[in-house]
Parts: structure tokens; C-alpha cells; sequence
């Protein structure tokens, strides 16, 4: 049962590993995520919209172990945050770190699409 | 006959430090080795380092981070949009000056596939940027791969004040292929 459970809140590869602790209402990305586009990014986009399916929600999207995001990934983030926007009771925030550069310089574009969300670079 | 837009630099001189990698298409083919343009990216964002000796460690990390992406973007769209029968190789050049970094990636593509290209850079170079992302999310084709590669190209002048010029030339010996070089300018 936890195996299953584990199975459904968890997408990962050679490089990269997204879970969702639902405990914590948090999802964790780490490692590089450059897949190849819309269609291989499709798991993830699952596991994000799964966790934001009941609301309300106060979740966290907890960035700080990302390394690395293609624009296909920003892609796949930024629509993430345009379907929270659209739904009630879903608040956000996005933590990212100060020691990785790509996300001062991309995430407060999902700010901009969200002035709801909280961007907290740590 | 070629055609450019945006900014383009011809004839960039060769007295400066530059990496030129080749891929050819008749030693493995081209869509089974996505996973080397990550590799590639980050040699040629970790070798640019080896140039700043007296920067800061938080500067390498900046220089690595905006090498890796935008290597990584101009790679898988040669990659993507290659034309698949063609046997010429596809390259990704970087070449560093005193203020900044110049990546060029050459491939070729259907010549079919031509306008409707240039007809999005069009509209790239034409709009505010920043306007054009946040419109072409909202739409939410996803399915339009072009959609897909013009947001690479927007991320690189937004987050990274990058200059986009693109160069389109016609092959002598082959009608339906052309040969598109991206050129990609990020300040230091």
C-alpha cells in the first residue's frame, strides 16, 4: 500500500526525482529535468495538478534542489501556475535557492502570471 | 542566397577562444542521443570557467548556469528540428570575447518548414518579448512544438538579455534542405 502510494506521488529518472509529500503538502524537485518536451513531461504535469485536485491547498513547490529546468520545464511550471490561478482556494508557494542561478532569473516570471504566489528564494 | 534576421554577426572573427562541436547524423541518429546535449551543455558551460580565474565562485556559477541553458536550448532545437534524412552535421559553436559570449548553432531543415519559421521570428523580433511569453502560455497550445522552441528563445531574451539573430541559407546541391544558423549573444 505504501509502495502504490509512493509509486503514484513519485516521477523519476537518470538525473531527476519529483515527489509529492502530501503530509507536508510539498513538492520536491531535484536533480536536472531536460526532458524532451509536452509529451515526456506528462507524468510531472500529473503529480502537480494531483496535488492541487481538492482544494483548499496551501502547497509548497520546493524548488531548492533543482539544478537545472529547459524551457519546456519553465513551460510545464508556468502552466502549472496558470491552472492554480484558475482555481479556488489553491494557494502556492515556490521556494528556490539563492545558489542556483536559472531561478532568480526565471522563476518571478510565475509570479507575474500568478500575484497571488509567494516566491521565496532561500 | 541567405537571409538574416534579428542580430546577426557574419563573419565572426576566429582570433578568439572558441569550442566547435559536430554531430553527425551517420554516427548515431540524431534523436537517440537527447541525453548529450545536457553532457554537452554542461562541458562547454564548465570548460568557459576555466577563463574567469578571478571571478568570484558565486560569478562561476552564473557563467556555468547561462552557458548550460542557453547550449542546452539551441542543442535540442537543432536536435528537434533537424531534417531527419539529411546527412550534414549539425554544430553548436561558442566563442568567447572580452564582454561576451557568442553561440552559434547550424542545422539543417526542410526547406517546407522555412516560412512558417521565419514568420515566427518575425513575430519574435517584432513584439515586446515579455508579452509575447506570457501570450503564447496562456494560449496553452501545447501541442505546437514551434510554441514550444519560441519560448526557449524568449526565456534566453528575458531572463538572460540575450540578442537573437538567425541566418537562413539555401544549399546549392539540395532544394528541399536549408541550412538555419541561430545566433545567441549574452553579455558577461
Amino acid at each position: 500500500m505504501v509502495m502504490s502510494n509512493l509509486a503514484m506521488s513519485e516521477v523519476k529518472g537518470e538525473d531527476y526525482r519529483v515527489w509529492y509529500d502530501s503530509s507536508a503538502s510539498t513538492i520536491n524537485c531535484e536533480g536536472s529535468l531536460r526532458l524532451g518536451g509536452s509529451e515526456e513531461y506528462a507524468p510531472i504535469v500529473q503529480l502537480l495538478e494531483g496535488a492541487i485536485a481538492s482544494p483548499p491547498i496551501d502547497l509548497l513547490l520546493n524548488l531548492t534542489d533543482l539544478e537545472f529546468l529547459n524551457s519546456s520545464g519553465i513551460n510545464m511550471l508556468s502552466k502549472f501556475v496558470i491552472k492554480a490561478r484558475q482555481k479556488d482556494g489553491v494557494k502556492i508557494t515556490v521556494r528556490g535557492s539563492e545558489a542556483i542561478p536559472w531561478q532568480g532569473k526565471s522563476l518571478k516570471n510565475l509570479q507575474r502570471l500568478m500575484p497571488a504566489l509567494v516566491l521565496e528564494i532561500v | 542566397m541567405s537571409v538574416v534576421f534579428g542580430h546577426f554577426i557574419e563573419d565572426l572573427p576566429r582570433n578568439t577562444e572558441f569550442l566547435l562541436l559536430g554531430f553527425s547524423p551517420s554516427s548515431l541518429p540524431i534523436k537517440q542521443r537527447w541525453r548529450n546535449n545536457g553532457l554537452s551543455a554542461d562541458f562547454l558551460a564548465d570548460y568557459m570557467t576555466t577563463f574567469f580565474p578571478s571571478e568570484s565562485a558565486h560569478k562561476h556559477a552564473d557563467i556555468k548556469s547561462t552557458v548550460s541553458f542557453i547550449a542546452n536550448e539551441l542543442l535540442e532545437n537543432a536536435m528537434k528540428y533537424s531534417e531527419e534524412s539529411g546527412t550534414r552535421t549539425i554544430s553548436l559553436g561558442l566563442h568567447l570575447f572580452d564582454d561576451k559570449f557568442i553561440f552559434i548553432a547550424s542545422n539543417p531543415i526542410a526547406q517546407s518548414a522555412v516560412p512558417a519559421f521565419q514568420d515566427y521570428i518575425k513575430e519574435l523580433l517584432s513584439n515586446d518579448p515579455y508579452e509575447l511569453y506570457v501570450q503564447r502560455l496562456e494560449a496553452n497550445s501545447q501541442c505546437d512544438t514551434q510554441t514550444q522552441s519560441g519560448l526557449g528563445y524568449l526565456t534566453m531574451i528575458n531572463d538572460y538579455n540575450a540578442l537573437l539573430g538567425w541566418k537562413f541559407e539555401e544549399l546549392a546541391d539540395n532544394s528541399a534542405i536549408a541550412l538555419v544558423s541561430t545566433m545567441v549573444q549574452v553579455s558577461l
